[in-house]
């Protein structure tokens, strides 16, 4: 896929997150928009993971700890093909499978997440039994900067950097917002890097929205032969629409009908740019 | 007929539980034992010599220990997640719940050294709420195996099923209950040990011995006493509560557990659903801070021993609902 394809992929994403949010009357809006990008490039040019190896034991894995932005997850495996995108017209109705938060019930979905800090230690785990069982396969999770307090993620960096993981990707989309305030205000994280590398991980930084530097970067893991790999992904909280960007209140607003309208705007604009 | 015990010539669960791994581990190389600084406790120390591949050490990280196990087992790992239970069932209970209950990755989660078999290291080394806790959670068997039979047979259909399950052990050494050569074990279908119709004792893990010598001493006096090791917390055998509950005057249930959420909870909330009033007894640890020493000390505090349990027999027989009320 070319750049300009994942660009124009990311602004679809955009759009058919917030239809899907407004349908629903809920949502992660803010953060569904930060790691699109992420997410996107991921499915569509690093994983090797499609429907149709999905039971395969060699396949990738993708676990998205920060479980709240599903609405990007379910947009992407749709694209994907892992079940068709009218399913997301019943988005946290009644029966439906397709809950606010990523459940195995959902082809494409690994791992039921939800409650924060419990994707790293699964994704420990699965990359323990791709070294024993000698496979090939990557392991990548997603965290957002405002979980990183859980105890669990630090428990399971320890154990990562222990049994030198470099099959292990973690993904932190560090949008530096969260539900009550800026993360460095709500408990200040920083300095990351210095963190993850003093627990013996591997650490590069990345503009997370920049779908080319994303992949470029994604393509050199493991970063370092015998350490789990760590991507700090500077994102931008509701990226693409202006009036969302960095703006608290999108951590899980849902937009009005005039509001998406505008943003549906917004979104095309930048595929027609593009 | 009850008879009387040799308490004295049997292991505690515990070793059988690392016998049987062992023994499953020869043969096959997805049987991963983790641990976290856990294996000395739980007598995994010979598993690890034996098989280093397959034991996974994360330190003294609960939350983590199961998470990773849930990995595992989601790569097809027959993984025996193994910690003290206190700290298992408490501290990693969301993970429990989340990672291995509700994303139905089947980790089998050992809780070592159960209840109050660390005695008087106290409340924070005491497992009282884990029925409780984990009753209420979909998709896991909860199980207390009384003897070496029991616990072998556990660990080995553990391996097999394709569910989450939660075991737990004690430490004390535990007499075989009586001859298993024709039982077939299965989770959810508890065992007689011995019958009688005057009261059915029904108990699990470790409580099953003082029950059985109980039965004993009810027996000197002509008081025939059903004992059932309901090793299966859930799903509970029903059927075999309904029938002991048709056939006995009266019911006491014993536990290593708080009298709260347990297996005697679990069995008074059956019997009154199915309109089966009989006097009833729940004896376990009493809501209060737990008196302190060694398990016997604790055991023999609460009445959970052969004179306690065969005391509180004898008056639950001579009592009627309304008396009880």
């Amino acid at each position: 896929m070319t750049v300009k394809e994942l660009k124009q992929k990311s602004a679809e994403y955009r759009k058919r997150i917030l239809k899907y949010i407004v349908k629903a009357k809920a949502g992660h809006t803010g953060g569904s928009l930060s790691c699109t990008d992420i997410l996107n490039v991921l499915y569509n040019g690093i994983m090797n993971v499609f429907p149709e190896n999905f039971s395969s034991p060699d396949r990738d894995r993708y676990i998205q700890s920060k479980g709240h932005t599903v609405e990007a997850l379910f947009v992407v495996l749709a694209d994907k093909g892992f079940f068709p995108e009218e399913d997301l017209n019943t988005l946290c109705q009644y029966q439906s499978h397709y809950i606010g938060h990523p459940t195995r019930k959902v082809n494409g979905v690994e791992q039921n997440t939800g409650a924060l800090g419990h994707g790293l230690p699964i994704a420990v785990g699965t990359a323990i039994a791709g070294k024993l069982d000698r496979k090939d396969y990557n392991v990548y999770t997603l965290l957002g900067d405002g979980e990183l307090p859980e105890g669990s993620n630090w428990e399971a960096a320890l154990t990562a950097a222990h049994y030198k993981l470099d099959n292990l990707c973690a993904i932190i989309d560090k949008n530096s917002l969260q539900i009550t305030a800026p993360t460095a205000d709500v408990c200040n994280t920083d300095p990351l890097d210095e963190k993850w590398k003093s627990f013996g991980w591997a650490v590069k930084e990345v503009d997370g929205n920049d779908v080319e530097a994303l992949r470029k970067v994604l393509h050199q893991h493991p970063f370092e032969a015998g350490k789990p790999s760590l991507l700090i992904a500077h994102t931008t909280k509701g990226k693409g629409v202006s009036y969302m960007e960095n703006v608290l209140k999108w951590h899980h607003g849902v937009p009005s009908e005039a509001e998406y309208e505008q943003a549906i705007k917004e979104l095309d604009q930048v595929l027609k740019t593009l | 007929m009850a008879e009387q015990i040799n308490t004295t010539s049997y292991k505690p669960n515990l070793e059988v539980y690392s016998e049987t791994l062992q023994r499953l581990a020869e043969t096959d190389r997805n049987i991963i034992a983790v641990t976290s600084d856990s294996r000395g406790s739980g007598k995994l120390v010979p598993f690890g010599k034996r098989f280093p591949q397959q034991i996974v050490e994360v330190g003294i990280a609960e939350q983590n220990l199961v998470g990773v196990a849930a990995g595992l087992a989601s790569c097809n790992k027959k993984v025996f997640a193994t910690s003290p239970a206190c700290f298992l069932t408490a501290r990693a209970l969301e993970q429990i719940k989340n990672d291995v209950a509700y994303s139905n990755n089947p980790v089998n989660v050992i809780g070592i050294s159960a209840g109050v078999s660390y005695g008087a290291l106290g409340t924070t080394h005491h497992s009282l709420h884990d029925f409780a806790a984990l009753r209420a959670i979909n998709n896991i068997i909860v199980a207390a195996p009384a003897d070496n039979w029991e616990t072998e047979q556990a660990i080995e259909l553990a391996a097999k099923t394709e569910l989450p399950v939660y075991l737990r052990f004690g430490k004390k050494p535990m007499p075989f209950l009586k001859e298993a050569a024709d039982e077939i074990f299965a989770f959810g279908k508890g065992r007689i040990i011995t019958e009688g119709d005057a009261i059915a004792i029904i108990a699990c893990g470790e409580t099953v011995l003082p029950a059985l010598e109980a039965a004993a001493l009810l027996q000197e006096e002509n008081i025939a006493a059903t004992v059932v090791s309901m090793h299966t917390i859930k799903p509970l055998d029903t059927e075999l509560l309904s029938a002991v509950a048709r056939k006995c005057q009266a019911i006491l249930t014993v536990e290593e557990h708080s009298i709260y959420g347990g297996l005697g909870e679990a069995c008074a909330a059956y019997l009154l659903q199915q309109g089966m009033g009989k006097p009833f007894k729940i004896m376990g640890i009493p809501d209060e801070y737990t008196v302190t020493g060694s398990q016997g000390d604790i055991f023999t505090h609460y009445g959970i021993s052969k004179a306690g349990i065969a005391e509180a027999a004898k008056t639950l027989i001579g009592t009627t609902i309304q008396e009880q009320n």
